[in-house]
């Protein structure tokens, strides 16, 4: 089964060491939720996956089907179908959006003549407007849209492995739903892992594995019942 | 990104001179200006010009104010070069090596994109001149400077060295001396030019300096846009360019001239262009600088009448060794005149740009309105960018506004679009590409293709 498979991960951004022996497995076409409080290293985890030059890992492993990812650049972990949908995705001006959906799906996917009727229809579904291809990538994007833009990549992109990093915060509740009901269908061929704070989420996926992640450690893995246990005791049981 | 190493190979079209006809001798004299202006069969008054121009010229000290110039040695270039004896209107007919090298720039394809009247320009002097007849049956008229004086002497007479004199600074002193060659246009009252004007420009010989000269009327409610691009060599000696462009726009006229420039990394591009507008016209430069050693080139207007309105939008772009000194001047001189002036720069390897502007409000021209926007790009910690924003303001009633940004290239932005499968180098150049886009978006669709591609091959240093 095509998974990553994370082991012993310790990584330090500026001397500091921010993830203390991780050990973590995401499968494809199941959903792993990542939950713990604030700063607890989540986002660190996510960017170290994808490969982010600011994280420097000095100790474990991160192996994609048995293959050293650590070894690979960023866009070469792209090529090999793995995806992160970002917390606070990046405005780059003068980018304009279609141009970017365009390239990406060409370096990732091939050509593909029937590309813009795909993003329009994906779009329709998301509620974004077409006017917003004609933008700047990100820019002007108001917060839900921005993360409705990174859902959309992924429907249009369809990764092996997708880590949506906090992506239903700042969502209203419809678009929270939508969220949950797209991450499910698309859950049979992709395998997610899901960082949330939000459990509303959780109303309309029933994750396989839920993780919970304090100062750098994963502290307790269990299966959807963690969740009830977090919901009525909230972190501080679990420590 | 760290190391970089800059290759320009990739627009090495250096050519043979062995198949020149005539080609001058390195160095200058009022002997070698007598001599230029004979060769051409002038009239005595362009002959009287080039010598009064030849004495400011030997008079006037290397300006210090702005980038080195100190290293430019004036003995070691040649002052003219002629390529072919006959002109040609038929592409098929120029010499094979000629034609090499503009199949190399793309010339023939921009043809077929119909860019209208094509004139190439081959060392000193143009060879290659094409003329649609539908330009010509409107009045229009295109075609090199030195033919204009020939056929046009007193619609020459009229204008030249009006805008700029022959003292307005050293260079455009040389200039005004030994110019070879250059695009004159005339527009008749009311004429609209259907289709973007287009001229090439190539040094090719080494240490040869180049010095043509334009010229751009358009007559009262005319609307012309004029395109120019280079590319040049890579020589070991240094190269000089020093071009004089002057632009008239009469009442209601519009003129809008577009410049990509990208000379070798060995040439001083030392240009002097400015445009004055009358009642209601409307001048635009759009101007590109890649390459070259140094530049300096500050496109300005002149605003003489009430209405007039100046747009100036600018790209700089300065890899290892280069220093792009470039900015633009509004100098408004009536009431209800406007300026917009945009400037976008980026440097990488060491590099360096500086924006040097001047923004001039003479006293009882009312209501002037003028806005400037600087953005910077950076890419390393060794390249540099400056901005000189100059001000003389004698009009209370006016409004003027100026920002500035300067910004790194970002790293999150480059981890998007990785992680987006664009491999480094395409995360630079898409975001570059960005920044640059109002810029692009001018220019017509075969040329910003062309604008594009030069961008690329800049960037491919970047990646460390």
């Amino acid at each position: 089964m095509e998974q990553i498979e994370i082991n012993g991960l310790e990584v330090s951004v500026n001397q500091k060491k921010v993830l203390n022996g991780v050990d973590l497995l995401i499968q494809r076409g199941k959903i792993h939720v990542l939950m713990g409080p604030n700063g607890s290293g989540k986002s660190t985890l996510a960017n170290v996956i994808m490969g982010n030059p600011k994280y420097t890992v000095t100790s474990g492993s991160i192996k994609f089907d048995r293959e050293d990812l650590l070894k690979l650049k960023v866009n070469e972990r792209a090529k090999k179908g793995i995806f992160l949908a970002f917390q606070e995705p990046v405005e780059i001006s003068g980018v304009n959006t279609m141009n970017f959906l365009v390239t990406a799906y060409t370096n990732l996917k091939g050509k593909d003549p029937e590309l813009r009727k795909e993003i329009i229809k994906e779009m329709d579904e998301l509620n974004l407007p077409d006017s917003f291809l004609k933008r700047s990538l990100n820019e002007g994007f108001s917060g839900g849209e921005k993360k409705r833009f990174e859902l959309l990549q992924v429907m249009l992109l369809k990764p092996k492995i997708a880590i949506l990093d906090e992506i239903d915060s700042g969502m209203d509740i419809d678009s929270v739903r939508m969220l949950g009901e797209i991450t499910k269908n698309l859950s049979k061929d992709i395998g997610f892992l899901m960082i949330t704070h939000n459990d509303h989420i959780l109303d309309y996926i029933k994750p396989n594995m839920v993780s919970v992640m304090k100062d750098g450690k994963i502290i307790k893995s269990g299966d959807y019942q963690l969740i009830e246990q977090i919901k009525k005791e909230g972190y501080k049981q679990l420590i | 990104m760290e190391k970089i190493e800059f290759d320009y190979s990739k627009y090495d079209f250096k050519n043979s001179t062995a198949k020149y006809k005539i080609l001058f001798n390195e160095g200058l004299s009022e002997e070698v200006v007598r001599r230029i202006s004979k060769l051409k069969d002038e009239p005595d008054w362009m002959t009287d010009f080039r010598i009064t121009a030849y004495k400011f010229f030997v008079k006037r000290p290397v300006p210090e104010w702005g980038a080195d110039l100190s290293k430019i040695n004036f003995n070691n270039i040649t002052y003219f070069a002629r390529a072919t004896d006959k002109k040609t209107d038929n592409w098929a007919d120029l010499p094979e090596d000629i034609r090499e090298t503009y199949d190399k720039l793309g010339i023939p394809e921009a043809e077929k994109n119909s860019l209208s009247g094509v004139e190439v320009m081959y060392e000193s002097e143009v060879v290659y001149n094409n003329i649609k007849k539908d330009l010509e049956k409107l009045g229009i008229i295109f075609c090199d400077t030195d033919t204009a004086i020939r056929k046009y002497p007193e619609l020459v007479k009229k204008y030249f060295g009006k805008v700029i004199s022959p003292n307005d600074n050293k260079f455009a002193a040389l200039n005004s001396a030994v110019w070879s060659g250059g695009s004159f246009i005339y527009v008749p009252k009311g004429v609209k030019v259907p289709m973007p004007l287009q001229a090439y420009f190539r040094i090719n010989a080494a240490n040869m300096g180049q010095f043509e000269r334009t010229l751009i009327i358009a007559d009262e409610g005319a609307d012309v846009t004029y395109i120019e691009g280079c590319t040049a060599p890579v020589y070991s000696k240094d190269s000089l360019h020093a071009a004089v462009v002057e632009v008239i726009a009469h009442k209601n006229a519009h003129v809008k001239y577009i410049t990509v420039q990208n000379w070798s990394s060995d040439v001083y591009n030392l240009v002097t262009k400015r445009a004055f507008a009358y009642e209601n016209a409307f001048v635009e430069w759009v101007d590109a600088n890649m390459g070259s050693k140094v530049t300096e080139k500050y496109p300005s207007v002149y605003l003489m009448e009430p209405g007039a309105k100046s747009n100036v939008l600018s790209v700089a772009l300065a890899n290892k060794g280069q220093h792009q000194d470039t900015g633009t001047k509004a100098v408004h001189l009536a009431p209800n005149t406007s300026s917009v002036i945009r400037s976008k720069s980026i440097c990488l390897n060491g590099g360096r740009t500086t924006y040097r502007g001047l923004i001039k409000v003479k006293k009882g021209a009312t209501d002037v309105k003028s806005s400037t926007r600087c953005d910077a790009l950076i890419f390393d910690d060794f390249s540099r960018t400056d901005t000189y924003p100059y001000m003389e303001i004698d009009e209370e009633e006016s409004t003027i506004s100026h920002e500035a940004s300067v910004g790194k290239i970002g790293d999150e932005q480059l981890f998007y679009l990785e992680s987006r499968g664009l491999s480094e180098l395409e995360a630079i150049n898409m975001i570059v590409l960005g920044f640059i886009s109002e810029f692009v978006e001018e220019l017509p669709i075969e040329f910003a293709v062309e604008f594009n591609r030069l961008i690329k091959i800049n960037m491919e240093g970047a990646v460390g």
